[in-house]
């Protein structure tokens, strides 16, 4: 399992030109490596502006004025700064309760899906009983149906219970998910099993196992699987879209939506509420990006 | 791994044995109880939630059922009603034409930048983490933005394409042609980083080694990359791709914000279909048979990619 994809190597030097005599095929050697490298970072800093394009694009747009969003040809520098954007759009539009609701969900899943799910899988990886292997067949199957295939029937079912239009209902539709018992007990194969055959010889019980030995070993998992979750949530679209009609109930996105629907050429403020929108995943991504990219580099490892 | 792991013991001569085997016994007992505890809060939720709707649906596609009225067993009705539906094939072949464009956009995308990024450069990590910023961005986000940027008056996209020399640059998503490349487009550059992360973990799976001995019998880049790379990336690019694969059949969001299947039902998909008609019209029943033939494709992809998988192994 990688820890660190997107550092590794971060602070390894490049290797020197190989110091040989000036003349001769070796340094023609040298020469034609270190132009390669050079073609290298020149392309790769190409693509690299490239795709982050979009979101300087949305920067810049959101302090334009509005007029000045789409002017030919494109001012990348804004001829005036328009900071106000960002203190105008509170006004128009919930966005604090917007955002407060979004932390709110996303918290209460995270904490519930990194809860049930670590749990889950220590009954999956670590405890040996009948059955065991034909239920996580059936989590992990469930993984590949698409959503959209059991939407209806889940939908029936909150209706049934009058859960539609509350977060009740989001929340027990993503705390309960097999990708957090999948990918913790991933995590979980790698903790050796004589850890725990000593704890029980010990006389530590399954529970004290779990609480006192595995979870403390495996902290880099549950960041990871906190902040995928915590993202997944935040981004969410589909079940807010779905569930919560109520507008006092709304999340950021489905509040950007709507902003979009009902100001449409009020452009450089959709790219100020965007911004807005993104600024907590940002931050969350920062902070723990090692945690992220674990996370998603375990899901790729075999088990 | 095993808790219960001394079966030996049951072999063990004399009146010790029938001992160690109610022992065992107990054991095992203990441990259905203790393991099935651990499982049971999660598969409460996932049994009520997911378990039983995806067995519901399969059920609920054989009935007539709208919001308000009580099931009615259809038989095959639904199913009739979708073969002779427009919008279902429309659907169908949209969402196929999506996954055309895609997947292997996506799956060579992926590789390339992993390749690339899996050398040793300075500031690889800047690039690496830049590449895989799209993933993590809303939906919602990425479709404002990419709608604004490929606007077909005076977006950057067509200001762009322009320059280049193009006399009339596509509407994009106001397009029937174009819209659908639009969706491609900006679901590649988004889902891109997300792979590429998969495939920076297989590579640092490869022995460097392979490579040494590679380079020691004069193998150039190119032949290193198809020598060692992709037989060494073997596992992981069979796992992309069957995850690429039912993703791209599942696309919803970004076709429901950016273009909310439109103009006209170019870019209708099958999740989408499924979402009008089973939660917007509240046909129960012809929502689930749509979500049935959907499940199928998934299945059956699913399946076919694991065959595959196997022939290659052997």
């Amino acid at each position: 399992m990688s820890t660190t994809v997107l550092r590794k190597d971060s602070s390894a030097p490049t290797p020197p030109a190989p110091a040989g005599p000036p003349e001769g095929p070796r340094a023609r050697g040298g020469a034609v490596a270190l132009l390669g490298q050079i073609a290298l970072y020149a392309l790769l800093a190409v693509v690299a502006l490239a795709v982050l394009l979009p979101f300087i694009w949305m920067l810049i747009s959101s302090v334009k004025d509005d007029r000045d969003v789409f002017t030919v040809p494109i001012q990348w520098i804004p001829e005036e700064f328009k900071w106000e954007n960002f203190a105008t759009i509170w006004t128009r539009v919930p966005f604090a309760a917007y955002l407060g609701n979004s932390f709110f969900l996303s918290i209460v899943i995270t904490f519930l899906q990194v809860l049930t799910g670590s749990f889950a899988a220590y009954g999956f990886a670590k405890m040996r009983f009948p059955g065991r292997d034909l239920l996580f067949t059936g989590y992990i199957a469930t993984i590949a149906v698409p959503w959209q295939a059991y939407m209806v029937p889940q939908y029936v079912i909150m209706q049934k219970f009058g859960l539609v239009n509350s977060y009740t209902s989001l929340i027990l539709l993503q705390a309960f998910g097999a990708f957090g018992v999948f990918l913790m007990r991933q995590f979980y194969l790698t903790i050796p099993d004589e850890i725990s055959e000593a704890a029980r010889l010990d006389g530590l019980t399954e529970y004290g196992i779990w609480a006192r030995i595995v979870l403390p070993l495996s902290k880099p998992a549950l960041a990871s699987l906190a902040l995928l979750t915590f993202v997944n949530t935040w981004n969410d679209y589909m079940g807010p879209f779905i569930y919560l009609t109520d507008n006092r109930l709304w999340t950021v996105q489905l509040g950007l939506r709507a902003f979009i629907g009902q100001y449409d050429a009020e452009s450089a403020m959709i790219m100020t509420g965007s911004v807005l929108s993104l600024a907590p995943v940002l931050a969350v991504f920062l902070l723990g990006q090692r945690y992220f990219v674990r996370g998603i580099a375990t899901t790729g490892v075999k088990g | 791994m095993s808790v219960d792991a001394p079966t030996a013991t049951q072999h063990a001569p004399g009146g010790a044995s029938a001992a160690h085997q109610a022992a065992a016994k107990r054991r095992r007992r203990r441990n259905l109880l203790v393991g099935w505890s651990f499982i049971l809060p999660n598969f409460l939720g996932f049994a009520a939630l997911t378990l039983v709707p995806v067995i519901g649906a399969l059920a609920i596609s054989f009935t007539h059922w709208d919001s308000y009225s009580t099931p009615k067993w259809a038989g095959l009705d639904n199913f009739q009603r979708l073969w002779d539906d427009s919008n279902f094939w429309a659907a169908l072949r949209n969402t196929l034409y999506y996954a055309a464009g895609h997947i292997p956009l996506t799956l060579v995308v992926a590789l390339g930048l992993a390749v690339l990024l899996n050398q040793k450069l300075r500031g690889v990590h800047v690039l690496r983490t830049a590449f895989f910023f799209p993933y993590i961005t809303s939906l919602v986000a990425v479709a404002v933005v990419w709608n604004m940027l490929l606007s077909p008056e005076s977006g950057p996209v067509n200001q762009f394409l322009t320059f280049l020399g193009v006399d009339h640059p596509p509407g994009w998503t106001s397009s029937q042609d174009w819209a659908m490349p639009a969706l491609i487009v900006t679901s590649v550059w988004r889902d891109m980083g997300y792979y590429m992360v998969l495939f920076l973990a297989g590579l640092q799976t490869v022995p460097a080694e392979l490579y040494e001995a590679a380079r020691m019998d004069g193998a150039g880049a190119w032949q290193r990359f198809w020598h060692v790379t992709l037989p060494g990336l073997r596992p992981t690019t069979f796992f992309v791709t069957v995850m690429i694969t039912v993703s791209s059949f599942k696309v919803f969001d970004l076709v429901q914000v950016m273009t909310e299947g439109g103009p006209g039902r170019s870019t209708l998909v099958l999740s989408q279909l499924i979402f009008r008609e089973g939660i917007t019209q509240g046909r129960f029943g012809y929502a689930s048979a749509v979500s049935l033939v959907l499940f199928l494709i998934c299945l059956v992809i699913t399946v076919i990619q694991f065959r595959m998988q196997r022939r290659s192994e052997r």
